[in-house]
């Protein structure tokens, strides 16, 4: 009982951090149809500069939300530099390039911060809270996971949804020519884009390197759990790309606790072809919806 | 007044538009009507700058519209409703219609909306509704609501007749006709549905292969069986 509870728990934690990475991928995916491979180097980028600005005896909090800007910036420089040039080109151009970036990020860091494995602070403990006699595996850093998850996602879902900006940034995402025609800077929100879509994809890599070693490859396998997330839930879909990563994280828990933890890369990629297999859309896409 | 000068442009080796020029009056409707693959949506996206105008240009008093870029259009006036009826399906009909009014800058008043749902009461009971699930008729009424939600003063319709059923084309029509004269609006319509278009234009432009080929009066050109037989099919 205890040890499926904490598997439960400890899948739901890893399900917020894949559920952010799967986001940051659709938020890209939906606006300009580029699976951004790029997006875990970028994010280890980012926990890096968060680690060297905590190394050097700032609080973990300064060096958090400087992450999260420098992924902003990142993103957006991207989009500007690497993608804007091709774009209106055939889409695997822009996909290669993300994976060119992937392979120059990792050997920058490399040279720059060091090919060896270093330890990240956490926030808040990481010791399970005891409840009488028993002790949960859900620590403090946990539960911050979960609620800065949420806190993000919420911020996204008001800014979409309630916003003019957020309205001009899916009119972007949806339709760039009518969009333009009614007087939306679609360019400004494509980048615009990037830049949320790399933010929420640093946080998805400090809260992974929370209390645990990182080195230069430390989201690769991120990347793939986030874009099996992604396509469970269908790339399209935002709200998709959430419950996916909660799938996927309690899935891949369950497998780690009772089958074997070295299966869990495998079992990943079960997910991947059962859903491409007999749901090729996704569960939450909204290809269903526009059937007439 | 928006005057059109020599304008030319080509896709490749085609020329689309060769030396095109007309003038649509405020206050008028200015038709313009041709085959399939005359330049007819061609004219209208080198206008707004979707498509780069290579010589002549397209003024709207006095300001240069085709080496002006396409997201500055509604600050401008200029409403482009485009083929196909351009409506964002996974937006809401309000979202639709609030997208329009941000397109002049500054946010959207309850009141704006209220004057376009005055304008059609069929969008008024589907506000909330993703505008996928509207009608081919409710959806040509959306894109005209969302131009009119920037207060433009002229208007580009590119097919707003087409897939429509006859008495909802008489609908739309009458109501564009009752626009250009309670606003004065400009409104250059781009149909093949010569006989409609011709019914509520002032003036018809014909164009054949990217050419002008008849500029006349909308009366004398509805009433002249040799051009009728020969450009308009009808």
């Amino acid at each position: 009982m205890q040890q499926l509870v904490n598997t439960i728990l400890g899948g739901l934690t890893l399900g917020m951090v894949y559920a952010a990475f799967a986001l940051a991928l659709v938020l890209i995916w939906r606006s300009t149809r580029i699976v951004n491979f790029a997006q875990a180097p970028m994010a280890m980028v980012t926990t890096f500069i968060a680690l060297q600005i905590i190394e050097a005896g700032h609080s973990y909090w300064l060096g958090f939300a400087a992450a999260l800007l420098a992924g902003l910036v990142l993103g957006a420089v991207v989009e500007r530099v690497l993608i804007r040039p091709v774009e209106g080109k055939a889409e695997i151009n822009a996909v290669i390039l993300t994976l060119g970036l992937f392979i120059v990020l990792h050997a920058l860091a490399s040279v720059v911060f060091g090919n060896r494995y270093r330890s990240f602070p956490a926030a808040f403990g990481i010791r399970g809270i005891e409840v009488g006699d028993m002790t949960i595996a859900l620590t403090g850093f946990d539960i911050f996971t979960i609620v800065a998850v949420l806190v993000v996602m919420g911020l996204l879902v008001l800014l979409f949804r309630f916003t003019d900006l957020g309205l001009r940034m899916r009119a972007a995402a949806f339709n760039q020519e009518v969009a333009r025609l009614l007087g939306v800077r679609v360019g400004r929100m494509l980048t615009l884009g990037w830049a949320l879509a790399a933010l929420v994809g640093s946080l998805a890599g400090l809260l992974i390197a929370g209390g645990s070693l990182v080195h230069p490859g430390y989201m690769d396998s991120v990347v793939v759990y986030g874009f099996v997330a992604a396509v469970l839930g269908g790339l399209d879909s935002p709200g998709g790309a959430v419950v996916g990563g909660l799938l996927l994280g309690l899935s891949l828990s369950l497998v780690s606790g009772y089958v074997g933890s070295q299966l869990v890369a495998l079992a990943a990629l079960a997910i991947l072809m059962v859903v491409l297999l007999l749901r090729p859309q996704g569960l939450f896409s909204q290809a269903r919806e526009r059937r007439v | 007044m928006l005057e059109v000068r020599e304008l030319s442009t080509s896709y490749g080796a085609v020329r689309a538009l060769q030396d095109v020029t007309f003038t649509a009056p405020r206050g008028e409707v200015t038709a313009v009507l041709g085959a399939n693959g005359a330049g007819k949506t061609t004219l209208l996206r080198t206008i707004t700058g979707l498509v780069r105008a290579q010589s002549g240009s397209a003024t709207y008093d006095g300001r240069e519209l085709t080496r002006t870029a396409p997201e500055l259009m509604p600050g401008l006036g200029i409403a482009h409703v485009p083929e196909g009826r351009g409506v964002i399906t996974e937006l809401t009909v309000e979202e639709n219609l609030r997208l329009g009014g941000l397109g002049r800058g500054g946010r959207v008043k309850p009141a704006e909306l209220e004057r376009i749902y005055g304008l059609f009461p069929a969008l008024a009971d589907r506000r909330a509704a993703l505008a996928h699930v509207l009608s081919g008729g409710e959806r040509q009424m959306l894109v005209l609501g969302r131009a009119l939600m920037a207060e433009p003063k002229v208007l580009l319709l590119d097919e707003p007749s087409l897939g429509l059923a006859p008495r909802i084309v008489a609908q739309l029509f009458e109501l564009v006709q009752s626009l250009v004269v309670d606003q004065e609006l400009t409104v250059l319509l781009v149909e093949q549905n010569a006989r409609s278009a011709l019914s509520i234009a002032h003036r018809g432009v014909v164009l054949s292969l990217g050419r002008v080929v008849v500029d006349e009066r909308a009366d004398v050109l509805a009433g002249d069986d040799q051009l009728r037989h020969a450009y308009l099919g009808f």
